[in-house]
């Protein structure tokens, strides 16, 4: 995964995926044929109905499942077929996600929480060596993400917002390369799912990190480069952003 | 990482977890501390009946018993005699015993054993078990007289002296009221010499010969008598404490019936001195041994050959009690017996085969008792089972976050494994210090228990021991703790595979 120079290059691509349900007997097709190419430090937005397949698509962009028809691929390389090893390696690495409902683990604070995709990737012993220099980066995050006060809280203890910053604060902890950002403002009122935007912006223009958001929201889509369009099982350019 | 902190977060917010804890510990308490008390019983229980019947008896074929017991034991050693520690020759024969209680007659079936005291001492427990070597106690279990004997005394057949001095005075009263009692101790008139510390000594030899003539004169046929033979549990009535009622002591005189030796066996009738009390705790024994010196048994049965020549007839006997220097070699010295002797007459037995059936009836009710005391810790496991598929159901969305995160299927797996483990691991060391603690204290807990609920938990006067016994065999404990640790590594193991195998998406989606 060595960044090349050549600056609108393909990061990650889904080509002509396919995903169904099974209900029973029943199949329910949900993608019918996707491609998509997102360029290294695009911020791109995919806006759709509810139950149109976008987290449907997400997951499948970072690995958490796999397409029925087609190939996800990053810079080129086709990685939904790899071991189950190396994808799990990538989700750690490679992929941050941000939820609509934060998904922070309830047992452990917020620092614990940032830290948890670090404890994943290193073993108890190679971790509990590092883990001051891994503590310092944390909150470091934390502060930037506007949580440098709340480090021993748990999630149930803070507020919407609060949790989102969190959950973005863990994302960027593994120092992905693409975040997938599952209706990030869903479940914020407009002047908070205003900052979380702010900072996403920001991070994807600072930290040259590919954005992949999901929103039902058109304003808040519209703050991304370009907005794509998921219906009846199919993408459609939808418009160019800024 | 995350495996350990989320087992232990798990752990310390799971308050459910601290239920299987509670059952492993208690499993493994009950097992150990049953385990323990079976094996205190158990050992001691070997350690008397072995201590009783010796390592090994050539026994003869017949009631009528085998001539010349020297020239079986020279042949013993010749055969086997490295091996040999000690021997003694003992007859045995069915008997009846009769005492006087309460102005009836009581019958009693035992097995007379003829001894010689001292060389029995040697292959077996004797000394320990007779009551003449023991201080008395009362009831508060202080020491109300030292005892008779001291142990460096070898065992015989004399009347200590409290006893002969009960006996004198039991005599002189009957000869006051001659028509009371028609006993047989001390039917005459006033020979007896005046000094009393002479007494003792005299009464015990005249009793040789002269027994008619002196006033509470011994019998020629002394016993030591098992204890449950003369005596029964008096249970205490109107909140009275159960006693032990004697119906005889050392000093009394008892009737024996018996057969005598030969072709044609014909009854045999005789007075014999009770000088001793058997009590070993093994109530198969002290309710049916009567030890009896072993001279005259044999002139009583005719086992001299010619009868009327004690002093140099051949005597017989039914069989040679020996004790070897290491128990190890049974196996190896009863072969070369059984090739020494002509098998029709002669019989050799380890005392383990004596008593084989007893000792596999513990055997299996031990086994019988640990199946179903592990049965109490699979119910743990069950019990894990189903708490960790509550946690898994009730954690699914966390599974799918940690599989977003980068976590494998293994990792999440083994925060489960890990928790059944400390879980099965916790549980089973407290149960281990529990269990043993309660071992180590067992008798103050039974005394606790006996002051808190006003009835003797433990009676000794049904069990026999002063104490509870118990052995804590450390092989046992090992297998006891590791087999419940094991039980709770299965019982997450299954709740683990399917949080494992839970789809990310789906377990995301999970509410
Ligand atoms: N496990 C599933 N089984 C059956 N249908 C599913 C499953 N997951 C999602 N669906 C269906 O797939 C469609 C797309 O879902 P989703 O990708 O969550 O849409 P969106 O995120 O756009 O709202 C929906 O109609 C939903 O009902
Ligand atoms: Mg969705």
């Amino acid at each position: 995964m060595v960044a090349t120079i050549m600056m609108p290059q393909t990061h990650v691509a889904a080509i002509a995926v396919e995903k169904a349900y099974r209900k029973g007997e029943h199949k329910v097709p949900v993608l019918l044929g996707v491609d998509i190419e997102v360029r290294r430090g695009e911020f791109v937005s995919i806006v759709g109905q509810s139950g149109s397949g976008k987290s449907t698509l997400l997951h499948l962009l970072g690995l958490l499942d796999c397409p029925d028809v087609g190939e996800v691929k990053l810079y080129g390389q086709r990685i939904d077929d790899l071991p189950q090893r190396s994808r799990d390696e990538l989700r750690n690495r490679v992929f941050g996600f941000i939820f609509q409902f934060y998904h922070l683990l309830p047992e452990l604070s917020v620092i614990e929480n940032v830290l948890a995709p670090l404890m994943i990737r290193h073993s108890a012993w190679s971790y509990w060596k590092s883990r001051k220099a891994f503590q310092e980066q944390a909150r470091e995050l934390l502060d930037r993400v506007g949580l440098g006060h709340r480090l021993t809280h748990k999630p149930s203890e803070l507020s919407g917002g609060e949790m989102q910053r969190a959950a973005i604060a863990r994302a960027l902890m593994a120092n992905p390369e693409v975040l997938l950002a599952d209706e990030p403002t869903g479940n914020l009122d407009a002047e908070t799912g205003a900052e979380i935007m702010e900072l996403l912006r920001s991070l994807n223009s600072r930290n040259d990190l590919t954005i992949i958001m999901v929103t039902h929201d058109e304003s808040i889509a519209q703050q991304a480069h370009r907005v794509v369009r998921l219906a009846e099982g199919r993408l459609e350019a939808w418009g160019e952003a800024a | 990482m995350y495996k350990l902190l989320l087992c232990t977060r798990y752990l310390r917010t799971r308050y459910i977890a601290l239920a299987s804890i509670i059952s492993v510990m208690l499993g493994v308490a009950t097992m150990i501390v049953v385990n323990s008390v079976m094996a205190g019983f158990s050992s001691e229980m070997r350690e008397r009946i072995h201590g009783i019947l010796a390592d090994m008896v050539l026994e003869a074929g017949s009631m009528n018993g085998n001539e010349d017991p020297e020239w079986q034991m020279r042949k013993i050693q010749e055969v086997a005699g490295p091996y040999i520690e000690a021997m003694s020759p003992t007859v045995e024969v069915y008997g009846l015993l009769t005492l006087r209680y309460g102005g009836q007659y009581m019958p009693r079936p035992v097995t007379l054993v003829g001894i010689d005291p001292v060389t029995k001492a040697k292959v077996g427990t004797l000394v320990e078990h007779l009551e003449n070597y023991k201080p008395a106690l009362d009831e508060n279990g202080r020491v109300a007289r030292p005892a008779e004997f001291s142990r460096d005394e070898p065992p015989g057949w004399n009347l200590p002296r409290t006893y002969m001095e009960y006996r004198r005075l039991r005599a002189q009263e009957q000869k006051a009221m001659p028509d009371d009692d028609e006993d047989d101790a001390g039917r005459n008139d006033e020979k007896a010499p005046a000094d009393p510390s002479d007494l003792l000594k005299q009464l015990n030899d005249l009793a040789e010969e002269n027994h008619d003539e002196v006033l509470g004169a011994l019998m020629k046929a002394r016993l030591y008598v098992g204890s449950q033979i003369i005596s029964f549990p008096f249970p205490g009535k109107n909140g009275e404490k159960p006693r032990t009622v004697w119906m005889c002591q050392p000093g009394d005189d008892v009737m024996i019936s018996t057969v005598s030796a030969g072709k044609s066996p014909e009854a045999r009738n005789f007075h014999a001195t009770i000088v001793d009390v058997f009590k070993s705790g093994m109530s198969e024994y002290d309710s049916n041994l009567v030890f009896m010196n072993l001279e005259e048994l044999q002139r009583i049965r005719g086992m001299i050959d010619p009868p009327d020549d004690p002093e140099h007839g051949v005597r017989s006997v039914t069989s040679i009690q020996i004790k070897l220097k290491n128990f190890a070699d049974a196996k190896l010295v009863a072969d070369r017996l059984q090739a020494a002797f002509p098998p029709g007459f002669y019989q050799i037995r380890t005392w383990e085969q004596k008593q084989g059936p007893l000792l596999a009836a513990v055997d299996v009710e031990s086994t019988i008792l640990n199946v179903l005391l592990f049965m109490i810790i699979a119910v743990a496991g069950f019990g894990i089972l189903a708490i960790f598929f509550m946690i898994v159901v009730e954690k699914t969305r966390d599974i799918g976050i940690l599989k977003s995160l980068g976590a494998s299927s293994r990792g999440v797996m083994s925060i489960f494994v890990s928790y059944g483990l400390s879980l099965g691991m916790v549980g089973s060391g407290v149960g281990v210090v529990v269990g043993l603690l309660f071992v180590r204290y067992i008798n103050e807990i039974e005394r606790g228990l006996t002051v808190i609920t006003g009835r003797k938990v433990f009676d000794e006067t049904i069990y026999y021991f002063p104490s509870i016994p118990t052995r804590v065999d450390a092989f046992t404990v090992t297998w006891v703790a590791a087999g419940a640790v094991a039980i709770a590594i299965m019982a997450s193991i299954l709740p683990a595979r399917r949080a494992a195998r839970l789809h990310p998406v789906q377990a995301l989606r999970h509410e």
